[in-house]
């Protein structure tokens, strides 16, 4: 009975969809079309990233070069490392992962016409796009931006004498809990369409990886931003009504403010509980992008891929019960931080299983060497090299002494930005044909990651050893700390050099990204040979709808790469099998027919 | 669909052999799916609270503060408001129009009866004395409670939406799916509110509270 109502509701899901928009703003601005939300989340995030990046150099000319430009001075520089935190980590890896990759990727991955909910799905964006606004406001209020931090940590954050604790930390709060409301509004959608909007065929266990990277890290954002929601609007009484959440008794500048007995503490597990599955809220999709990158361009189905897809929820779990790994330095009982060092380690176990199986997916397989497969092998070492410096970390005496310094800002850039960040361009340089019809061109493309790749290692690896010799991070000026060698400096004038150059390489990509969409090689509809159901849609790039009259069948999983007596070596997912394969399935004895 | 069917599943030998194989959805309809997943995140929002509430609570500092006697009459109010959305459900299943009309639109009375009263009770606690940040334990009540309200508020655009609706149509089938939806949504806010409101009530003495809690409250 519940399954014919069901039945019915697609019905009238389709008659919906028929009605095409018209006319440039409905189409392209107010937009319901997944495929347009998702360009618009994507330079969104990306424009933004580049307010990041632009942030990023200020940073390292004051570090590399100190005082070589004069407006940068100290509550400056704390600004730039708030704002190219919270900016990258939220409002360009969560944004571009979930609602660029996502939106676009969902529907056309698993068959359907759109996202189940599209009015809300566009006022996803359009919330997203509010939070980014007020973010960019705070650079221009007096006072400026917060400096507080990317963490936010309270008391600091709300007292005279952080940078921008007047209108900065305000703004900041508001967009993060508009933030939360759009992701949301977003994630309701990802998480339902993946449920229920699967096409005819379409089980759990056939989704490409990249939609079970991108589901499940959507429920650990519907899961997680609460708490980051939570602990902002809190933050707001604080700020604003004079409440003691998390303001202890504090004298200020002589004066004893009106806080009493509020615990930061509080406000850390708070945020952690959010902080934490962020990390895996970007690494998910990255795992996902990554796996059939590596399947498509080696043209070999993926390693175990039951094993893939339990790792992926395996880590999910986790990564709710991990969040004080981020808090041995605030005090806490020895057995609490044995608890979450062993949850933390227990980690390591299926993202090993991911390692070993993306590996395991390359040996013998005809391995293209196509831009999309390079930075796949690239996310693979960067983030192998990120998360061992994690099993250092995660050890509660091993962090004491090295968390206050570079070695951990070299551990989440490698494992939570350079590495998701190469799952970004892979994905990319992978689906950019199916977005316009044309293929990114390849020279530049190569280019684009030689220096991405090897700039990015000559930024962060360095910073290891920074760390080793107790550099601090978070620091203004290292002139006069007497256990900081010469060398340091010198480094640190390097690592600045080499990010100026990965940041101006970025600009090739850029151009590559317009230039192509006019002048590019034309694709086809499939030029990667790919089994998924994106690459199958009758037109290039899908028209509104995705599938035209009929929506397609899925027959297969999603890795029929070089199956053995086939002539092509691909099976797309909605190849139905042939008879004899049907019958042999059957049971039935497949040569009965020609045996006189 | 057994969940441990699903994810055992032998995707890369099992080829589909029938020509129209089955949808893979859950056997409900997409928008109750949709709600369930928000209720989800609603859910973890005021465990959230609460687990804050809990925490901050054991500092030192906290003076309960008295609940107005108007917080038991909301509390029926708010009863009454989702049982009347649960008959208003039964009603439309058997399709009788008029009736589920009457209980839908008392359900939604009902509600705004339940917010004036939590507007009623931050009056009383302001001439009271109680302002927001008098102590953590007000901030928590004028906290919860808002949230709360803000929750039942965007319910109520959703209740008048289909209110709508349901005075249009001739029966009540194209309604009834809305008309479920917005009692399972008064069914976990009125959960919801009770967890609130014995928590805040189980301040006064109650067994969250210690005797040592109030040492510093002179």
């Amino acid at each position: 009975m519940a399954q014919t109502a069901v039945i019915g509701d697609e019905h009238a899901h389709d008659e919906h969809e028929l009605h095409e928009p018209k006319g440039f703003v409905r189409k392209y601005i107010w937009s319901q079309d997944h495929k347009v939300i998702a360009i618009q989340y994507t330079i969104t995030a990306i424009a933004v990233g580049l307010i990041a990046l632009v942030l990023s150099w200020l940073m390292r000319m004051q570090i590399g070069f100190p005082s070589s430009l004069e407006f940068i001075d100290q509550e400056k520089y704390l600004q730039y490392v708030t704002m190219h935190g919270m900016i990258m980590v939220i409002y360009l890896l969560t944004a571009l992962f979930l609602g660029g990759f996502g939106n676009y990727l969902i529907p056309l991955m698993i068959g359907a016409r759109d996202m189940v909910f599209p009015y809300v799905n566009m006022l996803s964006y359009w919330t997203y796009l509010l939070s980014v606004l007020v973010l960019v406001a705070s650079f221009f209020v007096p006072g400026g931006p917060t400096g507080a931090g990317w963490t936010l940590y309270p008391p600091q954050a709300i007292l005279p004498g952080t940078p921008g604790y007047e209108w900065g930390i305000i703004l900041m709060l508001v967009s993060l809990v508009i933030f939360v409301a759009a992701f949301t509004m977003g994630g309701l959608n990802y998480v339902t369409t993946v449920l229920q909007a699967r096409t005819r065929g379409m089980t759990m266990m056939r989704l490409p990886l990249t939609v079970w990277g991108i589901f499940v890290s959507t429920i650990l954002g519907l899961l997680a931003f609460p708490a980051l929601f939570v602990a902002g609007v809190m933050m707001l009484f604080d700020r604003l009504l004079v409440t003691s959440f998390f303001m202890p008794s504090i004298v200020s500048m002589g004066q004893p403010l009106d806080y009493a007995g509020g615990s930061p503490l509080l406000f850390q597990h708070l945020f952690w509980f959010f902080g934490h599955p962020e990390v895996y809220i970007v690494a998910l999709p990255a795992f996902g992008i990554i796996s059939d990158l590596i399947s498509t361009h080696a043209r070999k189905n993926i390693f175990g891929y039951r094993m893939m897809v339990w790792a992926i929820l395996a880590i999910g779990a986790l990564s709710f019960v991990v969040w004080a790994h981020h808090m041995y330095v605030s005090g806490m009982n020895p057995y609490f931080g044995f608890f979450f060092a062993t949850t933390t380690l227990i980690i390591a176990v299926p993202t090993a299983i991911k390692v070993y199986n993306w590996v395991l997916t390359l040996w013998q397989g005809n391995i293209h060497l196509s831009v999309p497969m390079l930075f796949s092998l690239a996310f693979i070492l960067t983030f192998v090299a990120g998360g061992m410096s994690g099993l250092f970390l995660g050890n509660v005496v091993v962090d004491v002494p090295l968390s206050d310094t570079y070695f951990v800002v070299a551990h989440f850039h490698m494992v939570m930005g350079v590495a998701p960040v190469l799952a970004v361009f892979g994905g990319m340089y992978h689906w950019y044909p199916k977005v316009t019809g044309r293929l990114l061109n390849e020279r530049m493309g190569k280019i684009h990651f030689w220096f991405t790749f090897l700039g990015t290692y000559a930024i962060y690896f360095p910073m290891h050893y920074l760390g080793f010799v107790g550099v601090p991070r978070r620091y203004y000026d290292f002139s006069g700390i007497g256990f900081i060698p010469d060398s340091a400096f010198t480094l640190n004038a390097f690592i600045t050099v080499a990010a100026l150059i990965v940041g101006v390489a970025q600009g090739i990509f850029l151009f590559n990204l317009v230039w192509s969409a006019f002048k590019g090689k034309p694709a086809g509809g499939n030029p990667w040979r790919a089994t998924t159901l994106e690459w199958q849609t009758p037109q290039t790039p899908p028209v509104h709808g995705n599938w035209g009259p009929r929506l397609p069948i899925v027959y297969r999983w999603a890795y029929d790469y070089s199956v053995p007596g086939m002539e092509q070596d691909f099976l797309p997912q909605n190849y139905p099998p042939a008879r004899e394969a049907a019958k042999a399935a059957r049971g039935a004895p497949v040569v009965t027919e020609t045996t006189p | 669909m057994s969940l441990l069917r699903a994810l055992t599943e032998k995707s890369w030998m099992d080829k589909t052999i029938e020509d129209v194989p089955a949808l893979g959805r859950l056997p409900m309809p997409t928008a109750r799916v949709g709600l369930v997943v928000f209720l989800a995140v609603v859910s973890v929002l005021f465990s959230l609270l609460v687990a804050s509430y809990a925490m901050r609570m054991a500092v030192g500092d906290w003076r309960p503060l008295p609940e107005p006697p108007v917080l038991w009459l909301n509390t029926l109010a708010l009863m009454l408001g989702s049982l009347a959305l649960h008959r208003s459900v039964a009603a439309a299943r058997r399709g009788q129009l008029a009736v589920a009309r009457a209980r839908f639109l008392a359900g939604g009375i009902c509600t705004v009866v339940f917010l004036a009263g939590q507007l009623v009770a931050w009056r009383q606690l302001d001439s009271l004395g109680y302002y927001v940040a008098t102590n953590p334990a007000d901030t928590f009540f004028y906290l919860l409670t808002a949230l709360h309200g803000l929750h039942l508020l965007g319910g109520l655009v959703a209740w008048e939406r289909t209110a709508v609706r349901l005075w249009r149509v001739p029966d009540t089938a194209r309604v009834r799916l809305s008309i479920e939806l917005c009692a399972t949504y008064w069914h976990v806010l009125l959960v919801v509110w009770l967890v609130l409101f014995g928590v805040l009530l189980a301040d006064n003495g109650g067994p969250i509270a210690l005797p040592f809690m109030h040492h510093h409250t002179g």
